[in-house]
């Protein structure tokens, strides 16, 4: 174990959404390599609480990287320099010593800033609430068993499935789009055969709710490269795909009806 | 008062049945005239949200974090247990039963237990309806691996992240109902008070952590699920914002709380680095069909761990149990693995590990079978301990996981507040004294989507036609006065400590007094220390900010207060609880070979707590346990 010196961080303050904010600058004279970044934000804050000072904002919750509570743009980065890790399992030993460190929120519209580093996702959850989930009530669910479903597609289901909902991809994308969040919930569930009774319909409506909120997709990238749990590009392909034969199936549907 | 657990006469396997078969229902046209409160949206509580509203009544569902689906049931890594016998080896309802009431160490009630083996198997269908990508065979059927405690391979899972997937499942269904207006959600919205109006539960009182507003929510039913205490040890598992106080403040407003001393160490964490670390984390418990456990038999070993030969190794849990092995259950294998650590077997940087070695299984399965069953594992541990498990042992040792004490509930999981229940972790119901690997999963989705949509319609039906009171009345205003002083007052007592760092002085009391082991003495004297220190906190505690917007100082202030009433009585219900059973060992009662010793005569109970006003000075009640069908027995897993 050893220990960096000297580390200058930038931290974004900003008091309510409609505040202006800035960047107020602190030096951190040591911590250990074996602290997360997290823990160097704690240590921050014991600190400038014990100076009467407020508390940097920041979302936070598992630290194990699964939660999908954390976020941070680290100098210019969404979730710090390595890949496939979230800011909580970010290791000071990714850094050293006399690093200036920029610490920013998720920057995109669709996420609007409530305080210093903490942003509101909730236009997420308004996606998955528009068709995201299978419609199952409890209670009248075959054996499970009564449906095989190759490994293959069980496999591909999941590694879709992963997905933290954290954010990263938005707050990557230079459109603010929402299309690996989006694509990987639909790839997870049209994969699957329960899936396949709301298929088209689910496609739709989460494609469009998401419209309302995120920007437009043009194939970056970058959103992939900055997911946590490395979620494919593929599964915004996958969503297109399905997105544009929901368009002619329930033109059918509208003309019956 | 008496507690009475209401289990339904009948022979064991016939009680659920019985009780579903008599309980009383709400007309589908009525169920929308109902309005109930569900706190908490993890497992235990988004499923019953989901399931209430899908009946048809009016849902509030409440959650401190920004969206429903960063619950702390999405850290469970291992697998969710159910008795459905795919596997052919001779798994039954009963012996998952069986296995549970053992594991448990025989401190849990047989009605409750047999009722979550039975629904264990609806589960699964459910959830692989909702679309959970379970693991699967190349036929395209469940897969299953085993787990500690257990003979029979009974665990589903999704890769090291059934948790996850399991409450995404639970989300989804919750999120539907959002999306078509069954559920109402309140999010970033804590539980700072629960209201009681001529006995009865009348409501919640909830803070915005944004906006720092008090108000008030009225129901004819509430449900907690709100989960485990384990962060009263600082040091945990746990997430960050885990915490006690939704059910803390129900037990200060008559909720008896129950076997608080029952709190069940892990014993594969990755072990602590330095002082400042803000919490511990966990590596799946299902690593141990394939890992061995070991520390260097010489204690003064320098030779790097490769070089050491197999000759020099304890594989102590091999050793010690021989048929249970690697997989001894939790609490057995966290002891052995401290008390080898204290003789000085320990192993890292600060001798405060133990190895957990894959090479046997990666010469046998291959590195891929090993990457497949384990890869995001294997890669979180990198993350973490900076170095590679395929090529190092990982290292390991025990922390704190879940908490089997809880809110005491009867069969109906209803506290001792009528119109409040307690639902998955928040309550004691299942696990006794400890809980099996997996078994946590299966008892949040069991109480949300299979037992309390029966029993909350039996506790509505007779208040159909009724008034119930409105956020209007004096006891809702009376309790909001209170809170917006209690928030205030942390506000401005201008002291020179953080919360962060009483909790960390707190936990340090908690773990070595009553952690893995605990002795008279020992307990004795955290409750000398903890009544001072908390005295400290009310005089030197400094919260920076205000009560209005967004202060997640405060937040915490309120939660760290809580912990100490709930620490004061975890000791004394460890030292009024004289024998050792599961995971509360105490040194005093244990064998020669340091293996626990149950008091069956004096101690066969549930100590259920009740609130005097005074966190030193509670009334401990009694719940006779009593064996109809599990013979008791010392637990052997030799």
């Amino acid at each position: 174990m050893s220990h960096l010196t000297n580390l200058t961080l930038k931290v974004w303050r900003q008091n309510g959404p409609q505040d202006a904010g800035v960047f107020e600058t602190h030096v951190i004279d040591q911590i250990s390599d074996e602290a997360s970044f997290l823990e160097l934000l704690d240590v921050l804050n014991e600190r400038l609480i014990t100076e009467g000072k407020e508390a940097v904002v920041f979302d936070h919750d598992c630290r194990e990287g699964i939660c999908g509570t954390c976020s941070l743009m680290i100098n210019g980065v969404a979730h710090g320099p390595k890949r496939a890790t979230t800011t909580c399992q970010l290791h000071m030993r990714s850094f050293s010593s006399g690093d200036t460190i920029v610490i920013e929120p998720w920057r995109a519209t669709a996420f609007p800033v409530i305080k210093d580093l903490m942003v509101d996702r909730s236009a997420f959850d308004r996606i998955v609430e528009a068709g995201g989930y299978i419609t199952a009530p409890t209670g009248g669910a075959p054996d499970a068993n009564l449906i095989p479903i190759p490994k293959p597609v069980a496999d591909a289901a999941m590694d879709s499935a992963q997905c933290i909902g954290c954010g990263a991809c938005v707050a990557a994308c230079p459109n603010g789009a929402a299309n690996l969040f989006t694509g990987a919930k639909i790839a997870h569930l049209n994969l699957l055969p329960q899936g396949q009774a709301e298929r088209f319909k689910r496609t739709e409506a989460m494609v469009e709710t998401m419209d309302e909120f995120f920007g437009s997709c043009t194939n970056h990238g970058e959103c992939s490269a900055a997911c946590p749990k490395e979620i494919s590009i593929d599964v915004i392909a996958l969503m297109n795909k399905d997105y544009r034969s929901s368009k002619f199936k329930n033109r059918k549907e509208l003309s019956r009806g | 008062m008496k507690v009475d657990s209401k289990i339904p006469a009948g022979v064991l396997a016939d009680k659920w049945d019985n009780y579903k078969a008599n309980a009383k229902l709400v007309n589908p046209n009525n169920k929308r005239k109902f309005k109930v409160i569900v706190v908490g949206t993890g497992l235990a509580g988004a499923s019953a949200a989901a399931t209430l509203a899908e009946l048809g009544y009016q849902v509030d569902a409440f959650t401190f974090h920004d969206s429903p689906r960063r619950a702390h049931s999405i850290a469970a890594q291992g697998g969710i247990n159910a008795a459905k016998n795919y596997q052919g080896d001779g798994d039954s309802i009963h012996r998952l039963f069986m296995d549970t009431i053992k594991g448990g160490d025989f401190r849990s009630r047989e009605g409750n237990v047999y009722r979550l083996a039975q629904v264990s198997v609806d589960i699964i269908d459910q959830m692989v309806a909702q679309g959970v990508p379970f693991a699967r065979e190349y036929g395209g059927l469940l897969d299953n691996r085993s787990f500690g405690g257990a003979q029979v391979s009974r665990t589903f899972y999704a890769r090291g992240q059934t948790g996850q997937q399991l409450l995404l499942g639970a989300y989804q269904q919750l999120a539907r109902q959002i999306g078509l207006g069954g559920v109402r959600l309140f999010n970033r919205s804590e539980l700072v008070d629960v209201v009681v109006v001529d006995g009865r539960c009348a409501g919640i009182v909830t803070r915005d952590l944004l906006t720092g507003d008090i108000t008030s929510h009225a129901a004819h039913a509430v449900v907690l699920a709100t989960g485990g205490y384990g962060n009263v040890f600082f040091l945990s598992t746990n997430a960050m914002n885990s915490n006690v106080t939704a059910a803390w403040r129900a037990h200060r407003r008559g909720a008896f709380f129950a076997n608080p001393c029952y709190t069940q160490i892990h014993p594969t964490c990755i072990p602590q680095s330095d002082e400042f670390q803000s919490k511990l984390t966990l590596m799946s418990e299902s690593l141990r069909n394939d890992g061995r456990v070991w520390v260097p038999k010489n204690i003064d070993e320098k030779r790097p761990v490769d070089q050491i030969p197999e000759a020099d190794r304890d594989y102590y849990l091999e050793r010690l149990y021989p048929s249970y092995g690697n997989l001894a259950p939790r609490d057995i294998s966290s002891r052995a693995a401290k008390r080898l650590v204290d003789k000085g077997h320990g192993v890292g940087p600060l001798k405060n590990g133990v190895y957990l070695d894959f090479s046997a299984a990666i010469n046998r399965l291959g590195r891929d079978v090993v990457e497949e069953r384990y890869g995001n594992l294997f890669e979180m541990y990198e993350r973490i301990a900076g170095e590679d498990p395929y090529k190092t042992p990982m290292r390991i040792y025990p922390a704190t996981h879940y908490t089997m004490g809880g809110l005491w509930v009867d069969y109906e999981l209803a506290t001792t507040i009528p119109g409040l229940y307690a639902a998955g972790e928040a309550n004691f119901s299942d696990h006794g004294a400890n809980r099996l690997g997996a078994s946590a999963l299966m008892q949040g989705l069991a109480d949300g989507y299979f037992v309390l949509p029966y029993t909350i319609s039996n506790g509505l039906a007779p208040l159909l036609g009724k008034s119930i009171p409105g956020t209007d009345h004096p006891a809702f205003k009376e309790a909001e006065n209170e809170v917006k002083a209690r928030y205030s007052g942390y506000v401005h007592k201008n002291g020179t400590r953080s919360p962060d760092w009483f909790h960390r002085e707190l936990g340090k009391i908690i773990w070595d007094y009553c952690g893995m082991e605990r002795s008279k003495e020992g307990l004795e004297k955290a409750l000398g220390e903890l009544p001072a220190l908390y005295e400290e906190f009310k005089t030197d505690l400094r919260v920076t900010g205000t009560d209005e917007g967004v202060n997640q100082t405060l937040e915490k202030a309120g939660r760290v207060d809580d912990f100490f009433q709930l620490g004061m009585q975890m000791c004394q219900d460890a030292l009024t609880r004289e024998e050792s059973c599961g995971a509360h060992l105490r040194v005093e009662h244990q064998t020669e070979e340091g293996e626990a010793e149950r008091d069956d005569d004096k101690f066969c109970h549930v100590a259920a707590w009740e609130w005097t006003g005074e966190p030193m000075n509670p009334t401990r009640h009694v719940e006779e346990l009593v064996f109809e069908n599990a013979q008791l027995a010392t637990r052997s897993y030799k």
